[in-house]
C-alpha cells in the first residue's frame, strides 16, 4: 500500500473513531486545502452516506471573499450541513474586543468564538485539519487531544496514545479536538489532492494582486488591514500557500498555476509553510501558547 | 530543480512510495537529536527558517553552532528544562520513502513514552556511544522494542570518530549486543558504525571507515522489507461504525486489522457466532473484490444480522480467543494512582470497550535487567504479568501474532485517564473448530466413568486414600522430573499407591509417534491426561512431569481428573537459571534452530495463571520443592 493511501486509510479510521466515540461531534472548515481535504477524506469514511455531522466555520469578517464563495459551493456540492459563527457576534456580545492599529488581528479572538460555539452545541469532539509537521508544538499533538471544560490544552498532561487505540473518555463539559490528518506533510496533502482531482480555491494559484510588504511577509491590501504610510501597495504575481485570514496570512510570489506547479514548488521550497504566517512569528512559543488557551 | 528531481515527484513515484515508521530512543548524550537532525537536514525536511530560527535561539543561549536538539525538543517546558518529556512526531521523505519518527527520551522514567512510540513502529533505532559500549541505557531499549513487538532494529554505533573509527571497538560493541539480545525476540537486527555529527555511514557511506562494508543509515531505512510485518494470515475485521445511511443500504465500517478479505467469502461475526457471507466490500472509489490489513473499507453481507461496534467480522476456520480471562504483559503509565485490583477499569481493546479487573499480579519484570520479583502493586513506569477479567468477552489473538488484536489500554474511571497499556500473551487456538474439539472430548468422556464395573469409591477404599492427579509443569530443566521423581519415592514410601508418568520417559513409548508441533503437543498431553484420568479413576495419585506449556491443556487435564482431585503445580524457573543448568545443550541447540517449537526459545510458555502450589527452584533444592508439594498433597489425599 502506497504512504497517501495508508494515511487515507488512516485518517479515515480516527474521524470514523470520532464520529463513533463522541455524542456530538463537528468539523471545522476554514476553506483552507488542509480542511477541503480532511471535508473529502469524511466523505469517504461515511459512503454511502452523507457526513453524519456539521460542519463550522469561525468566522473572523477579514476573510478573503474568495474563501467564503469556495467555502458555500463546495460544502453544498458534497450535501455537508454548514454552521457558521463569527467574530464579530462575539464583539456584539462584548465577549471580546477588536484589537486595534497596525498589526490589529482578529486570529486570537477566534478561540473565543470557537469556545462560545461549541458550548452553544454542546459539541463534544471538534475535528480539526491541524498536521504535525506545521509547527513544533503541534508535532507533539495527539489525535484525539482533550480539552478540559475550559477549552483548555494541558501538553504535559496528554493521554498516552498507543497503536490505534483513542481514548475518547470524557465528562460532561469536556470535549476532543481530533486530528485525522496528523501524519500528513504539507507535500503529502498536496500529492493527494493532485490525486483524487479536488478543487481547490483559486487562492492558492498564482495570480495578480495589490499586496505590501511587513516584516518580510506579503499581505494583500484591503481595508482590514491598516497600514504604514512607508508601507507601499504594489502589484505582484502571488499565490497563497495557507489561507487563514487577510490579517495574518501572507501571499508568497510564484508563478505556480496549478497544483502540479504547487507540488514541484513546495518540494523544492525552502521555507515551511507557516513562515507565511504572521500568528507565529510573535514569539518563540506562539503557537504553544495560543493552543493552551484554547486555538484551533 | 533538476529534471530527475521533478520525476521524483512525479504522480507514478508517489504511488509506489512505502510509509515506514520508526521509532528513536536515547539521551542528547548519545548524539540521537544530532542523527535525526541530520537525516531530517539530508533530506531537505529542515527548511530554511526553521534552520534562522534554530540558529537564533541556539546563540540566545550562547551555544556555539546549531544546536540540532532544539529541532526535536517541541515545548517550551521542555526547552526550559532541557530534556524531550513527549513522544514528538518528526517526517520526512525520500524518493523511495515517506518516514516518520516517533522520538523519544530514554530516561528510565520515560519508559512511558518509549512504549507509546514503539506501539506503532516498524522499527526502532538504538542509539551506543562507542565509547562507553552497551549501557543499562541500551539493553532497555532492546528490551521494550522487544516487548512492543518491532520487527527491526538498527543499532547505530555513534561516534565512531572518538575511538578512532576503530573496526574492534565496533565489533566487540556488536557482540555484546547480540549476546543480549538473544535472550529477545527481535528477528533482525542490524549494526551500523556511524557519527552522527560528521555525517559517517548515516547518508553517505564512511570514507574513514574502509572495513566497514554494509549499508548507511538512510539506505537501510529506505530498503529495510517491512511489508511482511502485517499478519496477512488472520482476518480480523473489529466494526467501527455501523453505516445506515437508509433502509436499503446497511454496511459495517472499520479498518482491517489484519489478514484479507474477498466478497462471496464466508463469515462470522462475533461474539453471536452467526454466520454470512460478504455480499461487498464498499468504498467511496468503488467496490472493491478483495480488501487487505490496513483498508479502511465498508462491508456489506447477505444475511441481516446485528451486529454493533465493538463486534469482530471473521473467518468461519479462523477464529480469535473468544475470553474474559486472559494473560498479559502491562505497562502502568499514571504518575498519580498505582495499579489497584480492587478498581473497575475500561478495558479498549480494537473498538471494544469493556470493564474489567486486574485480577491478579503475577509477577513486575526489571526492565533492566529482565529479572522477575515479586510485587504488590505496579507504579509509573513498571512493568508486570497479569490476569485480567472483563465483563465481556474481548477478542484476542497473542500480541506476538498480531499487534492490533493483541493490545489494549486501562482507563481509570475517575480521571478517564489511560492508565496501562497490555499486551496479551495467551497463544491463540490454531483454529475455532480444533479448540471446540479439544473442549467437547473433556464432556463426551467425563459419561465413560458410568461403565465401569468396579467404582471408584471401591478402589479408592482399597488403596486408602483418594485417586489424585498432581500435574507439574515449567520449562525444560525448571526441575519438575526431579521433584516428581523425590515426592513419588516419599509417597512409595509412605504406602501410598503412586505413579510417576514423565513426559520425556512417555515420548520414547507411548507418545513415541510425536514431534513437537503445537498439534503434536497438544495430542501428548491428551493422551498423558487421559491416561491420568483412568489412574485415579483407579485409586491411584498420578504424578505427572511435563512441560505443557499451554493453560488451555494443562485446564483440559484438570476438567478430565474425577471429583476435581487435581493441583496445577508451577515448577517456575527463569529461563537463565534453566539454561545454566542445561549440561546437555538443548538449549544451545534451540538456539541453533536445531530443535524447532523448543518451549522459552521458539515457542511460547504460558506460565499457570492460578497454580495451586508454585515451587520456586531457583535459590530452593529440590528436596525443598518437593518437600512443600508433599505438605499440600498431605491434607488432601
Amino acid at each position: 500500500m502506497s504512504h497517501l493511501k495508508q494515511l487515507e486509510s488512516e485518517a479515515i479510521f480516527v474521524i470514523r473513531e470520532a464520529a463513533a466515540q463522541a455524542e456530538r461531534p463537528m468539523m471545522l472548515f476554514s476553506g483552507g486545502k488542509d480542511s477541503i481535504c480532511m471535508a473529502h477524506l469524511a466523505r469517504k469514511a461515511f459512503y454511502p452516506g452523507n457526513i453524519p455531522f456539521p460542519l463550522m466555520h469561525i468566522d473572523t469578517g477579514h476573510n478573503f471573499p474568495e474563501t467564503i464563495a469556495y467555502r458555500d459551493q463546495y460544502l453544498k456540492e458534497i450535501g455537508a450541513n454548514l454552521i457558521v459563527r463569527t467574530v464579530q457576534e462575539s464583539i456584539d456580545k462584548g465577549r471580546c474586543v477588536d484589537e486595534t492599529g497596525i498589526g490589529a488581528s482578529r486570529n486570537g479572538l477566534q478561540t473565543i468564538t470557537l469556545l462560545d460555539a461549541i458550548a452553544e452545541f454542546q459539541f463534544d469532539a471538534a475535528l480539526g485539519g491541524a498536521r504535525r509537521d506545521e509547527e513544533k508544538a503541534r508535532a507533539k499533538e495527539r489525535f484525539f487531544s482533550f480539552r478540559s471544560a475550559f477549552g483548555q490544552w494541558d501538553p504535559k498532561n496528554q493521554r498516552s496514545e498507543l497503536w490505534n487505540l483513542f481514548n475518547g473518555q470524557k465528562k460532561k463539559g469536556e470535549h476532543f479536538r481530533v486530528f485525522p490528518i496528523s501524519n500528513w506533510t504539507e507535500l503529502d496533502v498536496w500529492q493527494y489532492i493532485e490525486l483524487e482531482k479536488i478543487p481547490m480555491p483559486a487562492l492558492y494559484f498564482s495570480h495578480q494582486r495589490a499586496v505590501f510588504e511587513r516584516d518580510g511577509i506579503l499581505y494583500a491590501a484591503s481595508d482590514v488591514m491598516e497600514r504604514h504610510p512607508h508601507e507601499e501597495v504594489q502589484e505582484r504575481t502571488v499565490r497563497f500557500r495557507t489561507i487563514g485570514d487577510m490579517t495574518c496570512t501572507g501571499a508568497v510570489e510564484s508563478p505556480a498555476a496549478n497544483i502540479r506547479d504547487i507540488i514541484l514548488e513546495v518540494a523544492s521550497t525552502r521555507t515551511t509553510e507557516r513562515g507565511t504566517r504572521g500568528d507565529d512569528k510573535r514569539t518563540e512559543a506562539a503557537m504553544e501558547d495560543r493552543k493552551k488557551v484554547g486555538y484551533f | 530543480m533538476s529534471y530527475t528531481e521533478a520525476e521524483s515527484y512525479s504522480v507514478e513515484s508517489y504511488l509506489n512510495k512505502e510509509l515506514l515508521r520508526f521509532t528513536t530512543a536515547g539521551s542528547v548524550d548519545d548524539g540521537k537529536s544530532t542523527l535525526i537532525g541530520r537525516l531530517l537536514y539530508d533530506s531537505k525536511a529542515i527548511f530554511q527558517d526553521q534552520m534562522e530560527a534554530l540558529e537564533t535561539s541556539s546563540r540566545l543561549r550562547g551555544e556555539e553552532g546549531v544546536n540540532l536538539a532544539l529541532l526535536t525538543d517541541g515545548l517550551r517546558s521542555e526547552r526550559e528544562q532541557g530534556i524531550t518529556i513527549d513522544v514528538a512526531y518528526r517526517y520526512f521523505a525520500t524518493p523511495k520513502r515517506k518516514f516518520i519518527i516517533a522520538d523519544t527520551p530514554g530516561h528510565e522514567q520515560y519508559t512511558r513514552n518509549m512504549i507509546t512510540g514503539a506501539s506503532t513502529a516498524n522499527l526502532a533505532i538504538i542509539l551506543i556511544d562507542a565509547r562507553h559500549g552497551v549501557l543499562t541505557q541500551s539493553r532497555r531499549h532492546a528490551f521494550i522494542a522487544s516487548l512492543l513487538g518491532i520487527p527491526h532494529v538498527l543499532v547505530c554505533i555513534n561516534k565512531m570518530d572518538l575511538v578512532n573509527y576503530d573496526e574492534a571497538v565496533f565489533q566487540e560493541i556488536s557482540q555484546a549486543f547480540t549476546q543480549f539480545v538473544k535472550k529477545l525476540d527481535i528477528p533482525d537486527v542490524v549494526f551500523v558504525p556511524i557519527s552522527a555529527l560528521l555525517g559517517d555511514n548515516v547518508v553517505t557511506p564512511s570514507q574513514n571507515m574502509p572495513w566497514y562494508a554494509g549499508s548507511t543509515v538512510m539506505h537501510h531505512l529506505e530498503h529495510v522489507v517491512v511489508s511482511a510485518d502485517h499478519n496477512t494470515i488472520d482476518f480480523r475485521f473489529p466494526v467501527q461504525y455501523v453505516l445506515r445511511p437508509n433502509h436499503e443500504f446497511r454496511g459495517f465500517s472499520g479498518r482491517i486489522a489484519s489478514g484479507g478479505v474477498r466478497r462471496g467469502e464466508e463469515i462470522m461475526a462475533l461474539p453471536s457466532r452467526k454466520r454470512s457471507r460478504i455480499k461487498d466490500i464498499v468504498t467511496f472509489d468503488g467496490n472493491l473484490s478483495e480488501a487487505r490489513a490496513g483498508d479502511s473499507v465498508t462491508l456489506t453481507l447477505e444475511d441481516e444480522i446485528d451486529i454493533s461496534r465493538g463486534e469482530m467480522i471473521v473467518r468461519v476456520n479462523n477464529l480469535p480467543r473468544i475470553e474474559n480471562q486472559f494473560e498479559a504483559t502491562l505497562c502502568w503509565f499514571d504518575d498519580t494512582k498505582k495499579l489497584d485490583t480492587a478498581t473497575p477499569y475500561r478495558v479498549q481493546h480494537t473498538t471494544r470497550l469493556v470493564q474489567g479487573y486486574v485480577r491478579e499480579l503475577r509477577y513486575a519484570i526489571d526492565i533492566n535487567t529482565l529479572h522477575r520479583r515479586e510485587a504488590q502493586t505496579l507504579e509509573l513506569n513498571e512493568i508486570g504479568r497479569v490476569v485480567i477479567e472483563t465483563a465481556m468477552p474481548l477478542f484476542l489473538d497473542p500480541y506476538k501474532n498480531n499487534r492490533e488484536t493483541g493490545g489494549f489500554i486501562l482507563i481509570d474511571p475517575a480521571t478517564n485517564l489511560t492508565v496501562a497499556a497490555g499486551m496479551v500473551r495467551y497463544a491463540t487456538a490454531r483454529t475455532g473448530t480444533e479448540r471446540e474439539d479439544f473442549m467437547a472430548q473433556a464432556h463426551s468422556l467425563n459419561v465413560t466413568r458410568e461403565f465401569s464395573a468396579i467404582s471408584q469409591e471401591a478402589y479408592e477404599e482399597r488403596s486408602g486414600h483418594r485417586g489424585y492427579i498432581v500435574w507439574l509443569t515449567g520449562l525444560v530443566r525448571a526441575g519438575k522430573t526431579t521433584i516428581a521423581r523425590e515426592v513419588t519415592q516419599q509417597l512409595f514410601a509412605a504406602g501410598r499407591r503412586v505413579i510417576h508418568l514423565d513426559g520425556d520417559v512417555l515420548r520414547h513409548g507411548l507418545s513415541g509417534d510425536l514431534g513437537f508441533s503445537e498439534k503434536d503437543r497438544r495430542e501428548n498431553v491428551r493422551r498423558i491426561a487421559q491416561m491420568a484420568r483412568l489412574l485415579a479413576s483407579t485409586g491411584h495419585v498420578v504424578v505427572c512431569s511435563l512441560v505443557s506449556p499451554r493453560q488451555e491443556m494443562r485446564d483440559f487435564a484438570r476438567r478430565l481428573a474425577p471429583r476435581d482431585a487435581f493441583c496445577e503445580v508451577f515448577v517456575d524457573c527463569p529461563i537463565e537459571e534453566c539454561r545454566r543448568r542445561d549440561a546437555s545443550g538443548l538449549y544451545e541447540k534451540a538456539d541453533k534452530g536445531e530443535i524447532p517449537n523448543f518451549t522459552g526459545v521458539s515457542a511460547d510458555y504460558e506460565a499457570p495463571v492460578k497454580p495451586d502450589v508454585w515451587l520456586r527452584t531457583d535459590g530452593a533444592s529440590p528436596a525443598e520443592a518437593a518437600a512443600q508439594l508433599l505438605a499440600y498433597l498431605d491434607a488432601r489425599l
